[in-house]
């Protein structure tokens, strides 16, 4: 049902936003921990250059990606340099550009989970002889889990879906950068592509609604234990 | 060995905010005391700075400049710089709301903190603590099916096989009701007597601390009032604003004595005198504390006769104390001597009506009366 190059228009979407998702998971983690339970001069504006890809226009953000991160970009020529990674053009840096656009929803999510976290059930694990680590890892991440996964999945359904700072940074490269969003893009310049474009919207409709769906069933199993647990109070 | 001198001030965003602090709310704590009790209570109303104490004693809240040793060993002095981590502290803490990890089973939770601190010392085994505080049905339950006093008693036994050398208690009853208060009291006490641990005990109940402690650090206002024995500091007249005001009372160290197996009544001999109270299931010889409160002590001239009040001792008034308005309180010294020293001070509440009629000045001799129903259970405080 499927041509070949759709199949690998699907795999390397698949790549780019798992690749992406697999990037900012941790950093989006540490923001989001920095953010709940710290407090720091400029933690306003930290917050808002962390919200910053929501609101700006994406083109702008693949730009700004562009200046710092292609051939010429200080961050591109050092990563190169050191460590042989090279973003522009590549379907790396399609991973990157998804992985900032989708990075705002993924720090949200998280950061609410860990807010939910009752800081004093840190202490009682502190006073049990836990590190600040430990408590983190045996507590806090483990309560904030579904919140976690939900960030996740929300990014990587956003990945899927980035368009805009993607061509901008990585221009439209069929095999290397064309996702999804991209290769329709491309079918609706040529006058035969109707039933591709179907196909590949039938597809990407697809992807996301397995991805809502598998986060409303994490925060769905989540409130049901919380529900559990109150009833089993009374 | 506690020795305590913490200094905190509270200068927050909140409070900075608010253009002047709500009443009641508190500038800073201060407070310095030593003890080398076994239970050591910090008593006062709400909001008078003991929960922050103990959160700095536990290294929860950075104090400004102080001092925190405990049996000889530092765990805080800003002068030298010295501030040990929590975790490293060998401080247990059981906090009001119980505060069970809800994602670990009560197992889990029970051995969170053993796991983490092996071989420090010997400390209490896991059955031993699991059987006196009555748990093992709960070990296979995940901790949020619990009820208040269930997870209580597992915050007691999460903290005790962290095998602490210092127990900290925040208002550990606050959160249940009447009959579970008493319940976990009394395992309280069992810890207090087989676990060999030093506990300090926050709470705001008169009956509790005067149950439970043998020191008490008297705290209003975020500073320490008084610092001493249990007896001595709740007897202490020029104390009772803070002690007592509307719940006056003496505290008696007495000794169970005989039980009266036909009437189910017990009696408790004290320097002073005797008193019958309920029949309690206690020991022969066991040391107990009794409260009596001030409105269930009534005052006579003469010895009264066919009566049904149990308890009639002799003494004479010690001093009136007298702040005007309907009631006055009368202390008086129990036993029939003159002698100045020696003997128990009771309080008594009366009216100012009666004080005259019975023209009662210090030095005169009376009759004590008080009830034999009228002692608390519940607030008989029982040591081995």
């Amino acid at each position: 049902m499927l041509s070949k190059e759709e199949i690998e228009i699907i795999a390397l979407s698949l790549k780019v936003a798992f690749a992406s998702v697999v990037l900012s998971a941790p950093i989006a983690l540490a923001c989001a921990l920095l953010l709940a339970r710290t407090t720091f001069p400029g933690k306003t504006l930290f917050d808002a250059i962390v919200h910053l890809p929501l609101v700006l226009p994406p083109v702008v953000i693949g730009y700004f990606l562009l200046v710092v991160f292609g051939k010429q970009g200080a961050g591109g020529a050092w990563l190169h340099d050191w460590f042989g990674v090279s973003f522009a053009f590549r379907w790396t840096g399609a991973a990157l550009a998804a992985a900032v656009m989708g990075f705002p929803l993924m720090v949200r999510a998280m950061r609410l989970s860990l807010e939910a976290v009752p800081p004093k059930l840190e202490w009682a694990a502190r006073t049990l002889g836990a590190s600040r680590l430990r408590t983190f890892l045996s507590v806090t991440l483990p309560l904030a889990l579904p919140g976690v996964a939900v960030g996740v999945l929300l990014a990587f359904a956003r990945s899927l879906g980035e368009f805009g700072a993607t061509i901008t940074f990585v221009s439209n490269i069929p095999g290397e950068t064309q996702t999804l969003p991209l290769a329709i893009y491309s079918l609706t310049q040529s006058p035969s592509g109707d039933a591709a474009i179907l196909r590949l919207c039938a597809v990407s409709v697809l992807l996301s609604l397995a991805a809502l769906a598998g986060s409303e069933w994490i925060n769905r199993r989540a409130r049901r234990r919380a529900l559990g647990a109150d009833e089993g109070a009374r | 060995m506690i020795e305590i001198d913490l200094c905190k001030r509270f200068t927050s965003a909140r409070n900075h905010w608010a253009s002047a602090s709500r009443q009641g709310e508190l500038n800073g704590v201060e407070a310095r005391f030593s003890s080398a009790a076994r239970v050591l209570a910090l008593f006062g109303r709400s909001g008078s700075g003991k929960s922050t104490v103990v959160n700095m004693i536990a290294g929860l809240v950075a104090p400004e400049r102080g001092r925190v040793v405990i049996d000889g060993e530092t765990l805080f002095d800003s002068e030298c710089g010295i501030n040990v981590p929590v975790e490293q502290r060998g401080v247990g803490y059981v906090f009001q709301e119980g505060l069970l990890f809800p994602h670990l089973s009560v197992r889990q939770n029970l051995q969170f903190g053993a796991a983490r601190r092996g071989g420090a010392s010997a400390g209490v085994p896991f059955d031993q603590v699991v059987s006196l505080l009555g748990i093992e049905p709960l070990l296979g339950r995940s901790a949020p099916t619990l009820s208040g006093g269930e997870k209580q008693r597992v915050a007691i036994g999460r903290a005790l096989l962290s095998r602490p050398r210092l127990l900290l208690m925040d208002e550990p009853l606050a959160a249940l009701d009447t009959g579970r208060r008493s319940e976990i009291l009394r395992l309280i006490e069992r810890v207090r007597d087989e676990c060999n641990v030093r506990i300090v005990y926050v709470s705001h109940s008169i009956g509790e601390v005067s149950r439970l402690a043998d020191d008490v650090v008297l705290m209003n206002e975020g500073a320490v009032i008084a610092c001493g024995g249990t007896e001595e500091i709740f007897n202490r007249s020029d104390l009772r604003p803070y002690t007592g005001r509307f719940e006056g009372g003496a505290l008696i160290e007495a000794r169970a004595v005989r039980h009266d197996a036909r009437y189910f009544l017990t009696t408790f001999a004290f320097d002073g005198g005797e008193l019958i109270a309920p029949g309690v299931e206690t020991a022969i010889g066991a040391r107990v504390r009794i409260r009596i409160r001030a409105r269930d002590v009534t005052l006579a001239t003469t010895r009264p006769q066919g009566i049904s009040v149990r308890n009639v001792i002799e003494g004479r008034v010690a001093a009136v104390e007298d702040r005007g308005g309907a009631i006055v309180e009368v202390r008086v010294r129990l036993g029939a001597s003159e002698s100045e020293h020696g003997g128990r001070e009771l309080l008594s509440r009366i009216s100012r009506q009666a004080l005259d009629e019975m023209q009662l000045v210090a030095g005169q001799p009376v009759f004590v009366l008080i009830k034999a129903i009228a002692f608390d259970k519940r607030s008989m405080g029982f040591t081995t």
